[in-house]
Formats: C-alpha cells, sequence, structure tokens
C-alpha cells in the first residue's frame, strides 16, 4: 500500500474522500456489500467512474485486498475504471430495440452528439456507450441517461428534446 | 372477451406502492397473517397443490424446492429474491415491483417462514436502481409496522429482509453466481455439488426463489388456490405474467392464464403487428428461449404444448419478429449478448460462442464455407452439453431452433 500514499490525489479530495467514508459507514464497512458500495461511490465521483486512487482508498478502508476491488471493478459492465463523462448515455443493443428499429434512435444520437458509440466527446461531456437490455422493451427503443430510462425514441426530434435536458 | 386474468397482478394500481397504509387499506398482509397460523408442511402442501413453476426460467417446482429447503438441517438459513431479471424482452419483475412490492415481501417473509429461515435479500439488477427507493421505504415500512423483525406478530418467527445490488451481468441471474455476488465478489457460478440449497450464500442452507414466484405464493395465501388453479390447463395450472414486446402493437406485461394460443397473445392481446407486416416468428422465454416460426403460432402456451415443439415458458418473454428482421441477423445480435455476458469461467462456453460468433458473421455476409453450419451446430450442442452453468447450456438455443425452423436461411449460396 506505500504506493498509495505517494500517488498524487487528482480526484480525491478532502470532500469527496468524507463522502466515500459516509458510503462506507451507511453499508457499515460490509465487505459483502462491495458491488453496491462502488456502485454508490462511483455515482459521485466526477466523470462517473472508479479511479486507482479511489479504488486504493475503498481497499484501505475497508481492509479489501485491491486486487480485490478490481477483480469486481473490471468484471462488472456497470463499473467502470476508465473516465466516462458528466452525462452518461446508453444505449440498449438488445435484440427487442433492435428488432423495434433503434437505427434512427442510434443515428440521432450519433449526429447530435458528434460522436460514435463507444466514444466520449472532447469536453468529456458525454459518453455514449452501447449496453445490454435493461428491461424498457414495453417503451423500446430506448436509452438510459444517468440511470433514468427514455423510451418511444422513434425520431430525431424526441433524441433532440432529451438531450437539451442535459446541456 | 377478455383475455387476460388478475390474480398476481390484482393489486397493480390498487393502491400507492410508497405506502404501507394503503397496502393495509386493501387487506395487505393477509397472506403473512395467514402463513403464521400454518404449519410449515401445510404452505409447502398448498405450494405443491398449486403446481407453481419457477418464474425465472428453470421452471422447477416450487413447493418442491420449498420442502427440500426447509428438510436441510440448519438453524440459520437465508432466502433469496431474484430480481436480477436480465433476460432481453422480460420485465415483468419490474411491473410487480413498481406496483407491488409489498406483496413481494410478503411472499419472502412466508418463504423465509416455511423454510425456516432468519434472513432474505433482495438481488436488485443495477439497471433497475431507480426502483430500489420503493423497495427501501417498504421493508422500512413493513419493519416500523412489526411484520419484519424479531416476534413478527407475535408469532415467534423473526425475519430481516436486506437490499443488494447487482452491477449489470447477465450470469448474476444464475443462483450461485447471484450468490457470489452478494459476497461482494465478481459473478462467476460455483461447482455443485455442494447444492446451493444446503451451502449457498455465506455457506448457509440458501433458498432462491424469483420475484413472480414469490408474489404468487402470497397471492395464493391470500385467497386460498383454487381461484388460481381454475386458470390454466391440467397439467399447466393457474396463471403467468409474460412481457410481451418486439414488433407488435401493444407491447406489455399481461397476466395470462396458460392454454392461450401464442396467435391469441399476439394478436388478441398485442393487437396484432405493428404496421401491419407479417408475423415472421417469436422468441419465448428471452436470449436463452428458443425461436418459434409462425407455422406453429396456433400452440398453446403451456408448459407441456411448448415443450412438444421445442419451445420453453422461460421468463416469459414473448418477443415478436415480424417480416422485417432476418433470421440470420436476430441470430447475430443474440450471439452478440452471449459474448458480451459469458463470465469466461468454463471453456465450452467463452471459446464456444467466440467460434460460433465467427461462423455467424460470415452468414451475415453471405460468405460462408460449405461446412460452417454443421460446425456452428457441432459446437453449439457441445455448449449446451459440456457448459459450466445454465448460460452456457442454453445461449445457443436461438441457433439450434433458427436452424431446424429456418434452414433455407443458412443455406450456402453461389458456386456450391
Amino acid at each position: 500500500m506505500s504506493s498509495v500514499n505517494t500517488t498524487t490525489f487528482e480526484v480525491l479530495n478532502r470532500e469527496l474522500a468524507a463522502k466515500i467514508d459516509t458510503i462506507i459507514t451507511n453499508n457499515a464497512n460490509n465487505s459483502t456489500k462491495l458491488v453496491g458500495i462502488l456502485l454508490e461511490v462511483q455515482a459521485i465521483v466526477p466523470k462517473q467512474y472508479l479511479p486507482l486512487e479511489i479504488a486504493a482508498y475503498i481497499s484501505q478502508k475497508m481492509n479489501i485486498p485491491l486486487s480485490r476491488i478490481y477483480d469486481v471493478i473490471s468484471f462488472y459492465a456497470a463499473l467502470s475504471d476508465v473516465p466516462r463523462a458528466d452525462c452518461v448515455i446508453q444505449l440498449c443493443d438488445s435484440v427487442v430495440c433492435k428488432v423495434t428499429g433503434n437505427t434512427v434512435l442510434k443515428e440521432s444520437l450519433q449526429e447530435l452528439l458528434g460522436i460514435k458509440v463507444n466514444e466520449i466527446t472532447a469536453d468529456g461531456k458525454y459518453a455514449l456507450e452501447p449496453t445490454a437490455c435493461f428491461g424498457a422493451c414495453d417503451i423500446a427503443p430506448a436509452i438510459r441517461v444517468n440511470g433514468r430510462v427514455f423510451g418511444h425514441l422513434t425520431s430525431k426530434e424526441k433524441v433532440k428534446m432529451i438531450l437539451d435536458n442535459y446541456k | 372477451m377478455l383475455k387476460t386474468v388478475s390474480f398476481i397482478t390484482e393489486n397493480f394500481g390498487k393502491y400507492d406502492p410508497k405506502s404501507i397504509d394503503s397496502y393495509l387499506s386493501i387487506g395487505g398482509f393477509t397472506a403473512v397473517k395467514r402463513a403464521l397460523t400454518m404449519s410449515s408442511n401445510e404452505i409447502i402442501d398448498m405450494a405443491k397443490a398449486a403446481s407453481i413453476k419457477g418464474r425465472g426460467g428453470a421452471a422447477y417446482d416450487t413447493g418442491r424446492k420449498w420442502g427440500q429447503a426447509a428438510s436441510v438441517p440448519g438453524l440459520n438459513k437465508v432466502v433469496i429474491c431474484n430480481a436480477d431479471e436480465g433476460e432481453p424482452c422480460t420485465f415483468k419483475d419490474r411491473a410487480i415491483i413498481e406496483n407491488d412490492p409489498f406483496r413481494l415481501l410478503e411472499g419472502m417473509i412466508i418463504a423465509g417462514y416455511t423454510v425456516g429461515a432468519q434472513n432474505g435479500y433482495i438481488y436488485l439488477r443495477e439497471e433497475y436502481s431507480h426502483l430500489r427507493p420503493l423497495l427501501v421505504n417498504a421493508i422500512a415500512e413493513s419493519k416500523a409496522k412489526g411484520f419484519l423483525g424479531q416476534n413478527i406478530l407475535g408469532s415467534g418467527f423473526s425475519f430481516e429482509i436486506h437490499l443488494y445490488s447487482g452491477a449489470g451481468a447477465y450470469v448474476c441471474g444464475e443462483g450461485s453466481t447471484l450468490i457470489e455476488s452478494i459476497e461482494g465478489k465478481s459473478g462467476r457460478p460455483r461447482i455443485k455439488p455442494p447444492f446451493i440449497k444446503e451451502c449457498g450464500l455465506f455457506q448457509l442452507p440458501t433458498l432462491v426463489n424469483n420475484v413472480e414466484t414469490l408474489a404468487i405464493a402470497a397471492a395464493a395465501l391470500t385467497h386460498g388456490i383454487d381461484d388460481y388453479i381454475a386458470f390454466g390447463t391440467e397439467k399447466s395450472p393457474g396463471s403467468k405474467i409474460i412481457s410481451l414486446a418486439g414488433n407488435v402493437k401493444k407491447p406489455g406485461t399481461y397476466e395470462i392464464p396458460f392454454g392461450l394460443t401464442i396467435r391469441e397473445i399476439i394478436y388478441d392481446i398485442g393487437g396484432g403487428i405493428t404496421d401491419d407486416h407479417e408475423l415472421k416468428f417469436f422468441q419465448l422465454g428471452g436470449a436463452s428461449g428458443s425461436i418459434g416460426p409462425a407455422s406453429i403460432v396456433d400452440t398453446p402456451y403451456t408448459y407441456e404444448d411448448l415443450s412438444k415443439v421445442g419451445l420453453t415458458v422461460g421468463s416469459g418473454g414473448v418477443l415478436v419478429v415480424d417480416d422485417r428482421t432476418r433470421v440470420i441477423d436476430f441470430v447475430k445480435s443474440i450471439q452478440d449478448f452471449f459474448i458480451h455476458e459469458s463470465c469466461g469461467k468454463c471453456t465450452p462456453c467463452r471459446e464456444g460462442n467466440r467460434q460460433i460468433l465467427r461462423i455467424v458473421d460470415r452468414f451475415v455476409d453471405g460468405a460462408q464455407n460449405p461446412n460452417d453450419l454443421e460446425t456452428a451446430e457441432r459446437f453449439a450442442n457441445i455448449m449446451s452439453n459440456c457448459a459450466f452453468c445454465g448460460l452456457g447450456e442454453t445461449a445457443q438455443s436461438t441457433l439450434l431452433s433458427a436452424i431446424k425452423y429456418f434452414p433455407e436461411e443458412f443455406e450456402v449460396k453461389g458456386g456450391n
């Protein structure tokens, strides 16, 4: 853990550390809650990811080996160890959204954001990620923006209306 | 004629899911009160008589499962509610949690009482994190009113419910993998034996039930099983919540009695195909389910009739696909899904999916080799027989059923 102490912290400031402490305390410092704790922490880190310094901080605080924390971060699709964006847009690429016709949705997002799927805008504001089915097939084609679901996105106008809320 | 029924879903829209007082005003917690006056064996017999098959997809008899869990020795046991509804085209557990979270808790309390567990865990998928506050509130209010905690309603039975979150891994819907995840680890399945009923979460005897299964148990204890088994057929009594989606005019969740034909589901309940296109095929039970062509659309939706044509009820997903989608593109989409979701633990699933994708990609481009179909089929069968867990065993259901029902879509074009 000596490497942790010599690392220059870029993301982890005092305020964020206090918030992480609160999350760990609210979960009773329970190692079985690791998956949920990492999700909660990721949601409050700028660019919605878990950098090494934060993984190491949680490892120390919870007395869990860093290797196990990374086993979890690298396994689950909802956890990321690389920076995402302020606004993470997840495009469902499951078979239901495909047969329902999500090409317009995909093309509209790419055009309005100026990036392709799996890319992040240069200013770090928007990320466009493909994702597995999130159970909104009744309103397909659908997207999730920072965890919130929007459906019936069959035209560019509808997609633009949603993106306008996340400027 | 109204084809849907209302038994499991009877409370939908009838009360405020954020309020236990609202739930109590419509007779909430009748099931728990009744269960606590019965013996464990009486409840198990009732579940067996109702012939409730597990609604996550495996269709194991719930009464039998509860009987086995109750007979495992152990003073400390756990009940897990599997709310990791990851099958594409499946959103009925979402509907239950959104509309009737208290009935789900009732089902868990009853299951805990029946098998002798002290703790219950809800494993909620990350994609449903917006439903978390509803469950947090339902658990807190139930505890405040004495339906959870020590000595519930003076019965001497004590039970707590804990809420855990998934993080976007389809494989965690598998029982032992879900347990690994609740223990705070990456989600890879465990070898069996030991079976999770004897050695599961934290090495304790563990019962895992799906959201809908637990909701049916609570509904059955509220009303008795006579009204329930009056629905359906002799071999498939009762009702099922289906998730209807795809190229259909009225997608959504519907509670249907077993025995309706798939035609009735698609055309009478779903309003027919969008833009009045032709039905091409349908997929039942999510990505791990098989596809059936329009020619068998008159098959009744029952466990026994579907099995005759190689289909399963599974999770209850009904995905309708019309003539605008090529079968091979559909297979490719499913294959991409399983490549993404395979945990990589066992070789048949990890490598089998990759090799099959290479072949499927050639079919998509029309550039297949003469022996590709035979190779893909052989690999698919190896996966079904040798994969470590249910994910790998069922990953090729779509491909195998597509080859069976749509052989012309795989024919080698050109010179051969």
